[in-house]
């Protein structure tokens, strides 16, 4: 049991953490805060197995490393996405479609004219 | 009562996973492989053109990889500006002005290029390199950006065009001209390797830069008509 192991566990429950936040919470931005937290116990996992048995190791940190601006991108589009749909519904969580529930507040009306 | 209820079977469902993966690692962590890729990197270090192990993995020998995640970028950076509301990503509206910030950016924004260039450079044998370079790059844009600065190369444009392009485009260029050559597709060849290598660096930092602002300007923040933005929804 090296410390190194001990990341690559704490990346574990990492995983654990961000899937259970994943599907309880509602909210988009936390959703997407807590899927964000998954792929970093994905990165601690990758990073911390691989150089438990001869220390750091290139090739899984360059991965990681990719990962991460990857991440960083499709996050920034996931928020881009997200206020884009607040900004059409109004609503911070995606619909059930199951359940016919009243609105939060009625859908604004959609102005496509920018602002100037 | 109800809702400790609702999330009992979500909590099975976490806890049963976090055990499997922690098994699965445990049972990676004790077997013995007999591949040493740290070893065999160190090995073939000297042909890839640069000292720094990180940056040989992810401009040489994986550089497959890295042409794919700047491919991925440079199609989030045109999703995200298409879902923009905004006609134009520069607009004078969109731009916030703060007087402290803009005078503490008069003495930052050219330390930031600066750092950004050197960790551009030291990419080659030490930590850095064009993740890094560019992650500090779109963060000074960022900055110009809240401290009201014009940026007028993200008008929709052969500017805005070129910087979200360029990295893609160059890195495609030298894999498809390597393969022409009779070589296999991305390698390169060794007397040109380092100055390939940096040619590459130096284009991949400004598109990552590129792609990183133009999320971050695609989603703008002066709602100030709309009051429901921003709020508790």
């Amino acid at each position: 049991m090296t410390p190194s192991l001990l990341y690559a566990f704490a990346g574990a429950a990492l995983c654990g953490i961000g899937l259970f936040g994943f599907i309880v919470i509602s909210h988009l931005l936390r959703k997407l805060l807590a899927f964000n937290l998954m792929g970093s116990g994905v990165f601690l996992v990758l990073v911390g197995l691989a150089q438990h048995r001869s220390g750091p190791d290139p090739v899984p940190q360059a991965l990681v490393l990719t990962g991460i601006v990857v991440a960083i991108a499709a996050t920034a589009l996931a928020v881009v996405l997200i206020r884009r749909y607040f900004h059409l519904s109004g609503k911070t969580a995606l619909e059930d479609p199951a359940r016919d529930t009243l609105p939060h507040q009625g859908p604004r009306e959609v102005r496509e004219a920018p602002r100037e | 009562m109800k809702r400790i209820l609702t999330l009992l079977p979500a909590t099975a469902v976490c806890l049963a996973f976090v055990s499997g993966l922690a098994y699965s690692i445990w049972q990676i962590a004790i077997t013995t492989t007999s591949v040493d890729l740290p070893g065999l990197l160190g090995e073939n270090l000297d042909q890839s053109g640069v000292e720094n192990p990180v940056t040989a993995v992810l401009l040489n020998f994986r550089s497959y990889d890295t042409l794919l995640e700047i491919g991925v970028l440079v199609i989030a950076g045109i999703a995200g500006i298409s879902v923009a509301r905004t006609s134009s990503l520069e607009d004078p509206e969109l731009r916030t002005s703060d007087t402290l910030l803009y005078a503490l950016q008069r003495w930052l924004i050219p330390l930031m290029l600066l750092l950004a260039g050197y960790l551009l450079w030291a990419g080659s044998d030490r930590p850095g390199g064009a993740f890094q370079a560019g992650a500090v790059l779109a963060a000074s844009g960022v900055l110009m950006r809240l401290g009201g600065i014009p940026m007028d190369f993200l008008r929709p444009g052969i500017m805005l065009r070129l910087g979200l392009s360029l990295g893609f485009a160059v890195f495609l260029l030298v894999a498809v001209t390597s393969a022409l050559h009779g070589g296999e597709f991305l390698a390169y060849p060794p007397e040109l390797a380092k100055t390939l290598i940096v040619v590459i660096e130096t284009v991949l930092t400004l598109s990552i830069a590129m792609v990183l602002l133009a999320l971050f300007v695609s989603a703008p923040v002066n709602n100030a008509e709309e009051p429901e933005e921003g709020g508790s929804g």
